[in-house]
């Protein structure tokens, strides 16, 4: 249990409790235990298929390159042949739905140990939806609240069919972009058809040779492909941890370029919102003062935040208490709390009007179709109250309540939950292999779907289950997940926290009513 | 009623060691390759002990059983 405040007392206005719980010793040991199985295993089933004893299902060099490099000798080709295959029917499974709080999953069956897979044609019906990040509730299918959507798809149709800077600009993005900037309170924005592009588009277009990023650990494969993509020079600082990030600037502004030793043409720290593999929320108020005293930019990437966190869901910044002109680069995306697709960057004018002339995604790629677009507007209208109800206020309250109920129970049950007590993003850590895929099965036997991460995604002794709370989830539907994951948690030994607090607080909550009496 | 119980407990123990030692993943001639293995290894480890454990639990024990006896003669013959 990690509880900031002494040093930087000042800085935070409420405090910030973050949980990174190491499990006990065992744990780590079986689970070592039950990789080391699972790889002598795969070493026979390779040594099997080289020598034609078993059929070879996977991709595989042709004959004629066998004495050419190896393509498909390392570990990571290795894991996925022998240990991800087992387990594979826990991901990519279709829904027939719109993913609200509850979806409809099609069945699939495999009949040769998941090398492939065949729909049997029912549908189960009603899954509890514990992993879509529709955080606010706006993936709905409400023909009322759709109206604006429908007919701006009947005037614009859905193609733009070409890109920002031809002819592919609309009255709806300008519009759009306005929106989101008095959204976020500041001076421009600009709008991308893809969330993912927005990041790796863009970064390139704002540093280049002769740079310096300064990038967080966890950072999500879209910055860290941007940060590549930009030839800049790249460090990394541990997660969350200002006291790395102050020694990597001290260094950075000492020491210069590595053999010129000139300095840096700019320093640029990315960080995200929310990391959304861990729960975890940005030190914000450290890293601006951070930033301050040693002349740095920053990039924050509110992909999951925005819209999730804040009092009026304006995102960490507003969490924070802080002002907007605090953070160079905002950027954020509109897949998550708003129930489209696509991605933003707001800051200063300037920065704005040089990214719509430097910017590879406004050269090349489509802009934002407008049915999308109006989505985003409606959304946004919703969430600041511009459409005279206070229907967003009620979402971002109902998600925070939602959230904070969910991870006291969790707690209180004994799993081992990280990240902060604030985030609607709650992974509850698995760690054994063998228990990722009975985890996600049985949860789908009780209709529930949750979404299992493993190596590739998270260090590899540390796999979980990740479940996305939304504002759309009703008490009676957390209280079903909360239950079940209760039975499986007992069942597959899952409560490994040391911490947990009462394990029966209906007797707590009792004994309260009778001393009031 | 009692052996319906100790049935379902002795199930989730094998369900435990399913999963943590992962063959809950194994298609079903690997899991009895596997099993075959751990049974044979388990029978040797018994079997072993079953042989040698007692004649070295008897040496330990006339060894210790010497050196005090010793001593406790070597006592008695001093205070005469």
């Amino acid at each position: 249990l990690q509880k900031n405040g002494i040093s930087n007392g000042t800085l935070y206005k409420k405090t910030f409790i973050e949980h990174f719980e190491q499990a006990p010793m065992y744990v780590a040991v079986l689970t070592f235990l039950g990789f080391g199985v699972g790889t002598v295993f795969g070493y026979l089933r390779d040594f099997m298929r080289a020598w034609g004893l078993e059929k070879r299902n996977i991709a595989t060099e042709r004959e004629q390159q066998k004495d050419f490099v190896p393509l498909y000798q390392d570990f990571e080709n290795f894991y996925t042949r022998n240990l991800y295959m087992r387990i594979r029917d826990n991901w990519n499974r279709p829904i027939c739905s719109v993913p609200g709080p509850q979806f409809d999953l099609m069945e699939r069956v495999t009949d040769d140990y998941n090398w492939t897979f065949r729909f049997t044609g029912r549908i189960i019906k009603n899954v509890i939806n514990m992993g879509s990040y529709n955080y606010l509730g706006f993936a709905e299918t409400d023909v009322n609240a759709l109206k604006t959507v429908t007919t701006e798809l009947q005037k614009y149709g859905t193609g733009i069919c070409s890109t920002r800077q031809e002819m592919g600009t609309l009255d709806k993005h300008v519009e759009l972009e306005n929106l989101v900037a008095k959204f976020l309170g500041v001076e421009d924005a600009m709008v991308f058809g893809m969330g993912f592009a927005t990041n790796s588009m863009n970064i390139p277009a704002l540093v280049g040779k002769g740079c310096l990023i300064l990038s967080d650990e966890l950072n999500h494969t879209s910055l860290v492909l941007g940060a590549r993509l930009s030839g800049a020079t790249i460090r990394i600082f541990k997660h969350n941890n200002m006291q790395s990030l102050e020694t990597l600037l001290r260094d950075a502004i000492i020491y210069g370029q590595p053999r010129s030793h000139r300095a840096w043409r700019k320093i640029i720290i990315l960080v995200e919102g929310i990391y959304s593999m861990e729960g975890s929320i940005v030190r914000l108020p450290e890293i601006v003062s951070l930033k301050k005293k040693y002349k740095a930019y920053l990039y924050l990437d509110e992909a999951h935040s925005i819209g999730a966190v804040g009092a009026t869901g304006r995102g960490v910044v507003e969490y924070f208490g802080m002002s907007p002109d605090d953070v160079d680069v905002l950027m954020g995306t509109f897949t998550k709390s708003f129930g489209a697709a696509g991605g933003y960057i707001a800051g200063k004018k300037e920065l704005v009007d040089f990214l719509r002339t430097h910017s590879h995604s406004a050269v090349y790629a489509t802009s934002m179709c407008p049915p999308v677009a109006e989505q985003i507007i409606r959304a946004m209208k919703c969430l600041m109250g511009l459409d005279g109800t206070t229907q967003g206020l009620q979402r971002v309250r109902q998600l925070g309540k939602n959230t904070r109920y969910f991870r006291r129970r969790l707690h209180e049950m004994g799993f081992i939950i990280y990240g902060n007590d604030d985030s609607p993003v709650v992974p509850l850590l698995l760690y054994m292999p063998g228990k990722i895929g009975a985890f996600a099965r049985r949860m789908l036997q009780k209709n529930i779907g949750v979404v299992v991460v493993g190596f590739p995604a998270t260090p590899i002794t540390e796999s979980r289950a990740r479940f996305c709370v939304s504002a759309a989830h009703t008490r009676e539907m957390l209280d079903t997940v909360l239950n079940a994951l209760d039975e499986l948690g007992d069942f597959l030994q899952l409560k490994y926290s040391r911490y947990s607090k009462s394990s029966h607080p209906e007797l707590y909550e009792e004994s309260r009513l009778e001393l009031e009496d | 009623m009692d052996f319906k119980s100790m049935k379902n407990y002795l199930y989730w123990l094998y369900c435990q060691f399913e999963l943590i030692t992962c063959s809950y993943l194994m298609e079903p001639w690997e899991k009895l390759l596997f099993y075959t293995f751990n049974i044979a290894m388990l029978v040797t480890v018994l079997y072993t002990a079953y042989i040698f454990v007692p004649g070295h639990v008897s040496a330990a024990f006339d060894f210790f059983l010497r050196l005090f006896g010793n001593q406790h003669e070597n006592t008695v013959s001093v205070v005469k």
